[in-house]
């Protein structure tokens, strides 16, 4: 049996010196790869925190928490950074995409990253990135230049091109009108049948919700419900 | 191409307002570090040329004569002796074994030129007129390596025979001399001999102009009655500004007396070290500003870029490539500020040296930007950019991915 992509035992994150607030309160989860879960859960639940967690922008205070078998307590900085290159794609409510850059250099930036300069080749993977989200023809565009649902298409192509086996995506719908946001969606849902990547969304739409594989419920720094989803 | 350096220019690129306005302030900076620098080194280059083109980089001359003292052997311990020592008369003398002294300083590794010459004082006389001059008996092989006198001739030549004299302008203007004419020289100890003046030279320097007369060495040893001897060597040195370190050995090796031209001139020397410390405290002053304005320029950038940073550190870029990205960027900054100020620096340069004109038209000094002076200023930009880039560097790279994204 494979290590799951991500699995939490007893994870809590608190904030402040002085005054201490609790944000996460022990939380146990196991993400398997190829899975499509989404994160729900009231505003201040402790989504984002936990999400910063998952995508190793931040160190529990305190529990276990393993990305692709390791546990990140081992790890010192350096190699969170690489390990985070190598195995997240992140996709952001306001995609958070380089202005300066155009469409295919946004792309080929994690490849860039992770070889430590930029190549012709990256740019052919990076164009092949955006022709799997429709945007071959935008490639050289300056990203400012595009709609909403472009860049947004655009981000997910730059979180997908290094083939990470976990994709993080919060509220990656949320700026977007029904009908892009939909198109968005199946982008993802395509993505993660056709790679087998899991990904964990979070999301306040329910509909939304209800077309992923598994829905963990967050309320108040505690998973209150796990349940799977049978279509 | 590094990914530091290609998110670097592209970063310099998105603000390409404040990187356009940055560059100019280095180029301005660079201008005035190269054009002052060109000024400065060009003035004090004509300054010292003028000095030194009537003199020695190190005259070596016997030691002062002395009255001796009297030898008081008996007098009783604890007594005081008052004594008041009359100075005696200079005059001409030669130095004792001179051919020996000159072959010794020769071999010195900092000696290029050594040159014998005897001078002393004595009257010009053409008809009824007389004038006091400086009579001075050259080799001119030798002399003019010394003393470039030979670029100043305005008319004839060096004497090259010992019935030859050369003399200066403003003494051939009194006597209404040219050359070809007779000119009758009496030295101070009585003796009269007649030349013909074979050249005419114009060192700019009055003194000289009006007083020098140049003979040979032989015709001058027989004029001031020193017959075979010589009454000082001349010399070029290489380091022009260790001559007095090097007069100061050459004179304890000889036992003689050294005077460097440095010790002669030491108020132009003060003049000099105070203009080039006055220079070098303008220069530091630019070179604050600039990095001042580079610091502030890239503090304000990574405030503004707080979220590119915040996402590139998500997809996998170490700190110590965020903190290269803003070093590379002040490099940049640097170095594009170091080539314009560079070209503008040279044509201020040129600009000033033909708008500054003597007279005749001609420069009143020559103010050239050489490569050593470019390759300074510029490195200094350079050096200035990446030191002002590593405070906001520092801050990025600090910068917690986490928040930095969450920063709208």
């Amino acid at each position: 049996m494979t290590d799951p992509v991500i699995e939490l035992a007893g994870v809590t994150k608190d904030f402040g010196e002085d005054v201490v607030t609790h944000v996460l309160k022990g939380i146990d989860l196991r993400i398997e790869a190829g899975e499509f879960t989404a994160l729900v859960g009231p505003s201040g639940s402790g989504k984002s925190t936990l999400l910063n967690l998952l995508g190793l922008l931040d160190r529990p205070t305190g529990g276990k928490l393993r990305v692709l078998g390791r546990d990140i307590s081992a790890l010192d900085d350096t190699e969170l950074t690489e390990l985070r290159g190598r195995s997240i794609g992140f996709v952001f409510q306001f995609h958070h995409l380089l202005p300066a850059l155009t469409a295919v250099q946004n792309v080929l930036m994690p490849l860039a990253i992770a070889r430590g300069r930029v190549t012709t080749e990256q740019r052919e993977a990076a164009i092949e990135g955006l022709r799997e989200v429709g945007l071959a023809d935008r490639a050289d565009e300056r990203t400012m230049r595009l709609s909403g649902g472009q860049q947004q298409r655009v981000a997910i192509a730059r979180a997908l091109v290094g083939r990470p086996p976990l994709v993080l995506a919060d509220e990656p719908t949320g700026n977007l009108d029904t009908a892009t946001a939909d198109e968005v969606f199946e982008l993802l849902r395509g993505f993660n049948r056709r790679l087998k990547m899991a990904f964990l969304l979070v999301t306040h739409s329910p509909e939304l919700a209800g077309r992923c594989d598994r829905i963990v419920t967050l309320v108040d720094g505690r998973i209150v419900e796990d349940r799977a989803i049978d279509h | 191409m590094p990914i530091a350096v290609f998110v670097a220019l592209q970063f310099l690129r998105e603000g390409k307002t404040a990187s356009s306005l940055v560059v100019a302030a280095v180029g301005v900076g660079v201008t005035v570090i190269v054009f002052l620098s060109a000024l400065i080194g060009g003035l004090q280059q004509s300054l010292i040329d003028k000095t030194l083109g009537a003199q020695a980089h190190i005259v070596v001359r016997p030691p002062e004569e002395r009255a001796r003292l009297l030898r008081i052997d008996d007098a009783p311990s604890g007594t005081i002796i008052a004594s008041r020592e009359q100075r005696p008369a200079q005059r001409v003398r030669s130095i004792v074994g001179w051919q020996r002294t000159m072959a010794e300083l020769a071999q010195d590794p900092e000696v290029e030129v050594v040159t014998p010459v005897v001078a002393g004082p004595g009257f010009a006389v053409r008809g009824t007129a007389s004038k006091s001059v400086n009579v001075l008996g050259i080799e001119p092989s030798s002399y003019v390596q010394v003393v470039a006198i030979d670029d100043r001739l305005i008319a004839g030549a060096l004497p090259s025979s010992g019935a030859q004299a050369a003399i200066g302008s403003e003494l051939a203007a009194d006597l209404g001399i040219e050359v070809g004419d007779k000119l009758r020289l009496q030295a101070a100890g009585g003796r009269t001999e007649l030349f013909t003046v074979s050249g005419v030279f114009q060192l700019g320097n009055r003194e000289v102009d009006e007083r020098w007369v140049l003979l040979t060495l032989r015709s001058g040893q027989t004029l001031l009655d020193l017959v075979g001897g010589v009454s000082s060597l001349e010399l070029r040195v290489r380091g022009l500004f260790e001559a007095e370190t090097t007069a100061v050995r050459l004179a304890a090796a000889s036992g003689l007396v050294a005077d460097s031209w440095m010790r002669t001139n030491d108020q132009l020397l003060t003049a000099l070290r105070s203009q080039s410390a006055s220079s070098l405290l303008i220069q530091v002053f630019v070179v604050l500003a600039v990095t001042i304005g580079i610091a502030s320029v890239l503090v304000v950038s990574v405030v503004q870029k707080r979220r590119e940073i915040g996402i590139l550190r998500a997809m996998g870029m170490s700190r110590g490539r965020i903190v290269l990205v803003f070093m590379v960027q002040g490099g940049v900054l640097g170095m594009l500020g170091s080539i314009v100020g560079v070209a503008l620096g040279i044509a201020v340069a040129m600009a000033f040296g033909s708008a500054v004109v003597d007279a005749r038209g001609a420069p009143l000094f020559p103010i050239t930007v050489e490569l050593p002076l470019v390759l300074t200023a510029a490195g200094t930009a350079i050096a200035t950019g990446l030191i002002a880039a590593v405070l906001p560097a520092i801050r990025a790279g600090r910068l917690d991915p986490a928040v930095a994204i969450r920063h709208d």
